[in-house]
């Protein structure tokens, strides 16, 4: 009996992982997310990503009537 | 006490797979030193390349590279330095798929990485330039 428990809590031990570890897949979706990221940077499709755009001061012109 | 021992087992176990779950769903690594130094050569090297892709002298493959479709598109003189920098462009995406797989702990993941980034290129790929499909040159 006791031979038994412990065999069962080798085993256990043994295949659960090795089940998970096969069982882990591609993460397609967090890959295109990757890949769509590298992508812009190297192409650089999107201007404002790094350089913070430099919004002139905006001095409102007072219209002086008359 | 046997079956104390077991639920412990048992526990370590199921905690040991959880954790592996939540590494896997998580987002790719993608931003260690190395594969930033690559996007940066290859930023460099686009700047070249851009013209290229836009005189259909060079195109995208099917397998995430780059190839040369029309050398004639370029002056002969122009032609060799184009193949260079062909080369080096591929040289470079292997060695970021393969980093990035790395990255993860996955190198086995270097092909999928590479098929995902051929679909995305193609898709990013401004129109007029050329790609490849069913290895047949296509226009976008």
């Amino acid at each position: 009996m006791k031979h038994w428990i412990i065999g069962l809590g080798v085993v256990a031990s043994v295949a659960l992982p090795a089940c998970v570890t096969i069982n882990i897949y591609f993460p397609a979706a967090a890959a295109e997310k990757a890949a769509d990221k590298i992508i812009e940077e190297v192409w650089q499709l999107k201007q404002d990503q790094e350089e913070s755009s430099s919004t002139p001061a905006e001095t409102p012109a007072k219209p002086v009537a008359q | 006490m046997t079956k104390q021992l077991m639920m412990v087992l048992f526990s370590a176990v199921l905690l040991m797979s959880s954790m592996q779950f939540v590494q896997a769903a998580a987002d790719l690594e993608a931003n260690t030193p190395v594969i930033s130094a690559i996007k940066t050569s290859m930023q460099t090297r686009h700047v070249q390349l851009q013209s290229h892709y836009s005189a259909g002298a060079i195109g995208l493959t099917e397998d995430g590279m780059i190839a040369v479709k029309d050398a004639g598109a370029v002056p002969l003189s122009q032609r060799g330095a184009l193949a260079g920098l062909v080369k080096d462009e591929n040289a470079d995406r292997v060695r970021l798929y393969k980093e990035i797989a790395v990255a993860n702990g996955h190198p086995e993941w270097q092909g999928e990485i590479q098929s995902t980034f051929a679909g995305r290129w193609i898709d990013k790929a401004q129109a007029g330039w050329f790609y490849q499909r069913a290895g047949a040159w296509v226009k976008k």
